[in-house]
């Protein structure tokens, strides 16, 4: 029931909190369901009604004292129910108005009780308890969103411990599930009924109807017309002052049998009006859902004639789609417009006064051209696609957009479309040829255009042209297309018909301007996934690589023949950059030989085909084999060198492939060699460009991972500039300009110079951020600032650390992990830090339990903390109250040396409390612990030593890591150089001797 | 397969005349004669490969040897000192695949420098080389003669209606079958008459050419397609150097 009550119940306060149930039809039924479980759960599942809540359901009661009667005991004010529970308190009591409920027995007597007030202490005690699962159960079966959970946990329970308490827990989540269920059924169908008209769905049922209606015997009606021409904007035809009655238009049908119906098509359903010359609004008729089945109550011809034209009905598969799209309206949405509707027929009355005068305007605005082209008149830009960068995860992202597409008002364009389509059609060459060219006067740029040319069928026959033997034909339709070929819709239809491959194949015409359109197209069109793998599988991509072969690279001064074939080139790589965004096409790309190619092409200087050239490489560089083969064959020189192009688009690029590349050590140490990054430096001077920006933080952030860059940073006062950019960033600049920061921050002078120059403050702040990637920086910037003293003192002034812990709580490992680690320094650094950790309600539970995770990241990081965590006597106290023991030890069977020198850290502090040693011995903790002992790794060395050393103090660890053969390995680790571990062999070895001789003491005496 | 006028256009235009390389004399016998022509024909190649800027001299020889294989081959009857009508036609024809007549008789003309009907060597490697290699300059020019039927300067709306009025398939439900070809003469002219005076002045058509490259042959193909042209250029040149 808390999925239901969650989404399904309206409540007034938006959010969670304390809200109110509104008074609905839905609400009461919902309410009604549960007070019948309720009342019902005594005699149905006696067992399961004495179990006793995890807490009490708490509210605020209008019952008196005067309606308990039996099994109850009255002490003035105060009820006690006789029922207690095991722990002596009573099942119900009664205080003043408060009411604390117990147990289901208890909530079913209530309501028995209750009688007619049962839907209002019903109501009352959801209000007050809005999650009341969580109160029954215990929070670990809370309501969550997503997936889950806790049955799954709690059935594990069951199979694991045979506790009948958890099975009967287990029932009674079951059953409750089962009542959640059935409460979202029940609102589903109460919301599914509240189906409304809009404007589309009317306009679509109309032209369907009109379809079909004319003069004629098989026709189903004789005629049906809107009163009014004009539309306004909304797509509503009733005037103003009837659309706030959710009027959306007015319609004169004339059925074969009756006289003619004026009806009115509402929001709320059809009806017939009071019709005649002038309209009357008043609602003559029942309201119907729409306008067949208002048609199919009123004229018995239209019921023969429509049977008849059912089968035609199915051959319009797109009006049928349309005819039975309605909006379902969100039941909460209208509950709101309806108080607009109040509010506004205040004024309706004066409206009414007035109306004949608006009328008349009405009336001399039906002569108005509708705009409804003009407004979906919406060119596509270039600019969408390029955003669409990295590859896979947004190759999905273009879908057609089908749009509402009207029969009347086709603009002038259209016929001047029409007109030439004839000479396409039905033309030589040469009369094809003058209307090609005279098609390209329009503007082809606007949809309207654009679309014309499919609708009319045009778009069939350019691709037809295509396929001819007439280049001048092929070129006309080709510039044609080219054009188009910007539109989504465009793009998908000549991908439809088959134009790519027939583009692919004109790749080999020996005519340069043919091949060069033709290329461009291809880049147009293949901005979507199946386009580029039509591309692919036509042997297109070997071609467009072979475009960019040919000899005059480099040279400044370009004779006309080798400017053409630059341009060749120009539109191979343009296309190229748009089939690049598939992974197989990358590899086709480096199959053909495209990367020599492309390297070739970086050396010249020229920005219109760097431009092309470079988004590719920057696009393929996902791939390992790119970025090897950029850095080795020197392409990282020219790189660098175009970032201080004065083309941002080009610098974008580069940086943008720096950016992936520069994952490798050797690419950022060329980087640093070829001088980039000063240039680097210097672009983040430009703010406005945020696509740049992003491009040239993130190639900063990744030069930034090797230490000698930073010394280079700091000189061109990157860091300063940096932390300058921290506000008002879009997300993913944020992410690279505090990844880029964290990286700097490895170095001591670089937080400092982050905290003198206010880096800190936003730093913190964006701790509450959400994206994933954003905190897993955050957490690592601010970490390793938290290394300072002084900057963990502003950290814990701005409660870094309490943000801090609350991201433990994120779903993300990714994050758990950045923030555990982001921990340990806060606590090494701050001075109260005992004191700070317990003031987190709840903190230290939180980060006990995350020893369950099942990513080694998480574990080691939290190892970590609590290995920081436990030098605290009264913290180390507490986390031993919640189990960290068993916890740690159930880890201890691991061949991660980062989790084992972690964890043998975090034994190592924890043994210091209580019978923790004894404890780590009894769960099994140490024999795994002196198998670490054989790890190549020194510093796990270090840390298992120490806890041998530790656990060593109980005589039984003793007896088990001499039976696992731990002195001979200790003995070596007393030879090391490292003197801590050396104390900790010997000191282990000590105990162990001390041990063996005692007990020879106490058997020889 | 000669038509009757063709006797009319086939007279011997054998005077030569001042300012053009000699012509070489068509009928000879003899050794010296022989070799006089062959003389002749060498001074004339070193001639033309300096005036026709577009071919080399060996190119040029292949023009010219091509010129007098097809010469030779046609009837021996009139002996002609070049193409008439019909041998050019056959001639595009065969090489360049046109097919209209009426385009390929101005193309005749075109190449006719001096009216004579007939076209003599000169003018055939010449006209080869704008018709071949041109620039766009020259094959503007060259165009605009083409469709400039009449020779006044402008290409009329008339002209027009003429060079088009196979462009469209018959279709049989139209009322009337030169209604479409009137409204794509109108097209045309609305697309290139910049200076709207009803015609085609020779400005006209090269800003629109210009402008849109694809109109140069607006009214009817009187150029060679790249594969013709390249398979005619393949062919002349390369067999000569096997010799």
């Amino acid at each position: 029931m808390g999925a239901a009550l969650a989404r399904a119940a309206q409540w007034t306060a938006a959010g969670s909190g304390t809200g109110t149930l509104e008074i609905t039809p839905l609400n009461e039924s919902l309410l009604n369901q549960i007070i019948k479980f309720a009342e019902d759960f005594s005699t149905r599942h006696p067992q399961e009604a004495a179990f006793v809540f995890r807490e009490p359901l708490e509210w605020k009661t209008q019952l008196g004292c005067s309606v308990f009667e039996e099994g109850y005991e009255i002490h003035g004010a105060t009820v006690q129910s006789e029922a207690k529970g095991k722990d002596g308190q009573p099942l119900l009591l009664l205080t003043a108005s408060t009411l604390r409920v117990r147990s289901f027995d208890q909530l079913s007597h209530l309501l028995q009780i209750a009688m007619e007030k049962k839907l209002k202490e019903a109501q009352a005690c959801l209000e007050a308890n809005r999650d009341p699962i969580m109160k029954i159960l215990g929070p670990e079966c809370g309501t969550v969103e997503g997936e889950d959970m806790s049955m799954l946990h709690l059935l594990e329970k069951v199979k694991k411990d045979d506790d009948p308490e958890t099975e009967m827990k287990m029932k009674i989540c079951l059953l409750l599930h089962q009542l959640d269920l059935q409460l979202l059924n029940s609102s589903l169908k109460h919301i599914s009924q509240d189906v409304r008209l809009n404007p589309a769905a009317i306009n679509n049922e109309v032209n369907l109807l009109k379809n079909f209606s004319g003069k004629g015997e098989d026709t189903v009606l004789e005629s049906l017309e809107y009163t009014s021409d004009y539309m306004f904007c909304n797509g509503c035809r009733a005037p103003p002052w009837r659309q706030v009655h959710g009027e959306i238009c007015y319609l004169v049908i004339k059925p074969h049998d009756t006289d003619p119906l004026y009806i009115t098509c509402s929001t709320a359903g059809v009806f017939l009006n009071g019709g005649k010359d002038d309209i009357d609004y008043e609602r003559k008729s029942d309201v119907y859902k729409d306008i067949v089945t208002f048609l199919r109550e009123r004229s018995p011809r239209f019921v023969k004639n429509m049977a008849k034209q059912e089968y035609n009905f199915f051959k319009e598969p797109t009006y049928e789609k349309n005819y039975q799209r309605m909006e379902v309206v969100d039941a909460k949405v209208s509950g709101q417009s309806q108080n607009l509707y109040d509010l506004t027929e205040k004024n309706v009355c004066e409206k009414v006064k007035s109306s004949a005068a608006r009328r008349r305007s009405i009336d001399k605005k039906k002569l108005e051209p509708s705009m409804k082209w003009k407004n979906t008149g919406k060119t596509s830009g270039r600019f969408e696609d390029i955003s669409e960068s990295s590859s896979e995860t947004e190759e999905d992202e273009e879908q057609p957009v089908r749009r509402q597409e009207g029969n009347t008002d086709l603009p002038s364009e259209y016929w001047g479309i029409q007109k030439l389509a004839k000479y396409l059609k039905g033309g030589n060459p040469t009369a094809t040829v003058i209307a090609l060219c005279s098609m390209r006067d329009f503007n082809l740029a606007q949809e309207t255009c654009q679309l014309a040319i499919r609708d009319i069928g045009c778009l069939e026959v350019l691709i037809n042209l295509l396929d001819t033997e007439e280049i001048k034909c092929q070129i006309g339709s080709l510039k044609i297309l080219k054009e188009i070929s910007q539109n989504t819709l465009i793009r998908h239809a000549i991908a439809d018909l088959g134009g790519l491959q027939i583009m692919v194949k004109i790749l080999d015409s020996p005519d340069k301007d043919l091949k060069c359109l033709a290329a461009e197209t291809i880049a147009n069109v293949a901005r979507f996934k199946q386009a580029r793998r039509t591309v692919r599988q036509h042997g297109g991509i070997k071609r467009l690589v072979g475009l960019l072969e040919c000899i005059s690279v480099g040279s400044t001064s370009l004779t006309p023949y080798q400017s053409k074939d630059t341009e060749i080139a120009r539109c191979g790589a343009l296309a190229l950059w748009s089939c690049s965004k598939s992974t197989k096409n990358k590899e086709a790309i480096r199959k053909a030989g495209g990367i020599p190619l492309l390297a070739r092409w970086l050396n010249c200087s020229h920005a219109n085909i760097l431009t092309p050239v470079v988004g590719t490489l920057q696009e393929c560089a996902s791939e390992p084999s790119y970025r090897l083969a950029i850095r080795t064959e020197g392409m990282i020189e020219n790189l660098v060198k175009n970032l201080s192009s004065e083309h941002e688009e080009l610098q974008m690029h580069c940086a943008s492939a720096i950016f992936k590349c520069a994952e490798d050590k050797e690419t950022r140490d060329l980087v640093r060699q070829h001088g980039g990054l000063q240039p680097l430096s210097v672009l983040l001077g430009n703010s406005e460009n945020k696509q740049l920006l992003a491009a040239v933080t993130g190639a900063i952030w990744k030069c930034a991972i090797s230490g000698e860059n930073v010394s280079k940073f700091r000189e061109y006062k990157a860091i300063e500039a940096l932390v300058g950019l921290l506000s008002d960033q879009p997300e993913e600049v944020l992410v690279n300009i505090v990844g880029a920061l964290g990286e700097c921050c490895q170095e001591q002078i670089n937080r400092t110079i982050i905290r003198k120059c206010g880096g800190i403050p936003p730093l913190v702040k964006l701790l509450t951020g959400t994206d994933q990637a954003l905190l897993v920086n955050v957490t690592k910037a601010v970490g390793a600032c938290a290394t300072e003293p002084e900057n963990m003192m502003i950290i814990d002034r701005l409660d870094g650390v309490r943000l801090l812990w609350s991201l433990l709580k994120n779903p993300n490992p990714d994050v758990q992990a950045s923030a555990a680690w982001a921990i340990c320094p806060c606590i090494e650094n701050t001075k109260d830090a005992g004191e700070m950790v317990r003031s987190f309600v709840g903190g230290l539970e939180l980060i006990v339990n995350l020893l369950k995770s099942k990513n080694k990241e998480v574990l080691a990081s939290v190892c970590a903390a609590i290995t920081n965590i436990a030098k605290d006597e009264e913290n180390l106290a507490v986390i031993t109250d919640h189990g960290v023991v068993p916890l740690l030890s159930k880890l201890a069977n691991t061949n991660n040396d980062k989790l084992r020198r972690h964890l043998a850290e975090a034994i190592s502090n924890c043994c210091m409390w209580g019978s923790n040693r004894v404890t780590f011995g009894e769960t099994k903790a140490v024999a795994p612990l002196v198998r670490y002992l054989k790890s190549n790794d020194p510093s796990v060395h270090r840390a298992t030593a120490q806890a041998l050393y530790q656990l060593s103090e109980d005589p039984n660890n003793c007896i088990t890591m001499h039976e696992n053969g731990v002195v001979k390995l200790l003995l070596a680790m007393v030879g090391s150089t490292d003197e801590t571990l050396q104390e900790a062999a010997a000191g282990c070895i000590a105990n162990i001797r001390r041990l063996a001789l005692a007990t020879e003491k106490a058997k020889y005496g | 397969m000669h038509d009757k006028n063709c006797s009319l256009f086939c007279r011997c235009h054998q005077a030569a005349r001042p300012g053009r390389p000699a012509r070489p004399r068509c009928q000879g016998s003899g050794d010296a004669a022989a070799m006089s022509r062959k003389r002749q024909r060498q001074q004339l190649a070193d001639s033309l490969g300096r005036s026709a800027k577009h071919f080399n001299k060996r190119e040029v020889e292949c023009l010219i040897k091509l010129f007098d294989t097809l010469v030779a081959e046609s009837s021996s009857r009139f002996a002609a000192a070049g193409f008439d009508r019909n041998m050019f036609r056959d001639t595009l024809h065969s090489a360049f695949g046109m097919t209209d007549d009426m385009i390929m008789d101005r193309v005749f003309r075109t190449f006719d420098k001096d009216n004579d009907s007939c076209i003599n060597v000169v003018e055939w490697v010449e006209g080869l080389s704008v018709f071949l290699r041109g620039t766009l300059e020259e094959r503007i020019k060259y165009c605009f003669e083409v469709y400039d039927l009449n020779g006044d300067g402008y290409i009329s709306r008339e002209e027009m209606f003429q060079m088009l009025k196979n462009s469209l398939l018959k279709q049989p439900s139209e009322e009337d079958p030169d209604e479409g070809i009137k409204d794509l003469v109108d097209i045309a002219l609305k697309k290139m008459d910049y200076d709207h005076d009803g015609k085609l002045s020779f400005m006209d058509f090269e800003k629109a050419v210009r402008d849109e490259n694809l109109l140069l042959e607006a009214f009817g193909p009187c150029l060679p397609d790249i594969k013709s042209s390249m398979a005619f250029e393949q062919k002349t040149f390369q067999e000569a150097r096997k010799l």
